[in-house]
């Protein structure tokens, strides 16, 4: 076993609230001068910028994994991550018919740039991409499920946009088997809340900027095969290593 | 007024109602359950958009008279059975929720 060191919730500059120099290369740049081993590219219900982040991680060194934060039509953030490239646009494009269109409004929620692995903007998305869907908190994790992927709610301790703010609990009909914390304090009763043993809540950045993206500093023990360390995540994920 | 009173007006209609008997006293309004469950009182009609299965928990746990939901929100079966075996009344209205508060002030 290996320790690998991960950040599995990083905002790009596709993020409205995302920098605009938070490129998906510079974000792959920054988790190699800190370590990181696993970086998952979560922007705002879309993985339109994880091609280029794919390509620039992989020069780097780095395990990408696709993925997005979803925001349900509870409006609960859901960290959602796929085991490959094609699964997570394949995602996307069926999220699309969940997606509530409301045109964007750069001045005021930030630009949606969509890069290539060289810096290049080749496009913008124009419809905020923030917002709620209309795929509710119960009928996330299936569908994610159903394109191969993993669904669990993001940063849980957080006073907006978790599940424990809007729902007040874990449904009593919720089946996670991992959960992310923003901070490390309270780790023993959110455990308790998410119905989780303490090691199946993971740590992310949730960088909206590139000083935000994780120093080498929480891991999982995964087997020591890069070639299978997405595999590998995904059985810690779903509890089945 | 109890939750029969209420639905006398024909905007309000009964999803589930074991407790049809249940006075309402007052209206609280709100979607966000950490938020409802420490502010919504006893004998309230609530009224919300929310439709997860959590929200039986919050009604029962604030003992309200019922839950309303407004804008034609509905739930799904197997809420409906939990609701009604935990004895909570639920009903639904096309009404937005401020004309569902009006609409249960001017009963009062």
């Amino acid at each position: 076993m290996k320790k690998y060191f991960y950040d599995l919730h990083i905002h790009s500059c596709l993020s409205p609230c995302g920098d605009d120099e938070a490129t998906p290369a510079s974000i792959a740049g920054i988790g190699k001068l800190n370590g990181l081993d696993i970086m998952a590219l979560t922007d705002h219900n879309t993985t339109k910028n994880c091609p280029a982040f794919f390509k620039a991680a992989k020069a780097y060194g780095i395990i990408p994994v696709a993925g997005m934060e979803l925001t349900t039509s509870e409006d609960i953030h859901m960290v959602c991550l796929f085991k490959t490239l094609d699964d997570a646009v394949a995602f996307d494009k069926a999220l699309d018919s969940y997606r509530i269109p409301i045109l964007n409004r750069p001045e005021i929620f930030g630009r949606q740039l969509i890069m290539d692995e060289d810096d290049n903007v080749i496009g913008e998305v124009d419809n905020v991409l923030s917002f709620a869907t209309n795929l509710s908190f119960d009928e996330a994790p299936t569908l994610v499920e159903s394109f191969g992927g993993i669904c669990y709610p993001a940063h849980i301790d957080r006073p907006s946009n978790s599940v424990i703010a809007v729902l007040g609990a874990f449904p009593p009909n919720s089946n996670f088997t991992c959960a992310e914390l923003h901070l490390k304090e309270k780790v023993t009763d959110y455990a308790v809340m998410a119905q989780l043993t303490e090691d199946k809540l993971v740590f992310s950045s949730d960088a909206h900027q590139l000083l935000d993206i994780k120093e080498a500093e929480d891991y999982i023990m995964l087997p020591d095969d890069s070639e299978n360390a997405v595999e590998n995540l995904f059985k810690f994920l779903k509890d089945t290593l | 007024m109890t939750v029969n009173d209420l639905l006398l007006n024909e905007n309000f209609s009964a999803i589930t109602l074991p407790e049809g008997d249940r006075d309402i006293s007052d209206v609280y309004i709100g979607d966000l359950l950490s938020w409802v469950m420490g502010r919504a009182k006893a004998d309230d009609a609530w009224i919300t958009i929310m439709s997860n299965v959590n929200i039986l928990a919050v009604a029962s746990l604030a003992d309200t008279a019922c839950i309303i939901l407004a804008e034609g929100v509905t739930v799904d079966e197997e809420i409906m059975t939990t609701a009604a075996q935990k004895g909570i009344n639920i009903l639904t209205t096309e009404l937005s929720i401020f004309e569902a508060a009006v609409a249960i002030n001017d009963m009062l």
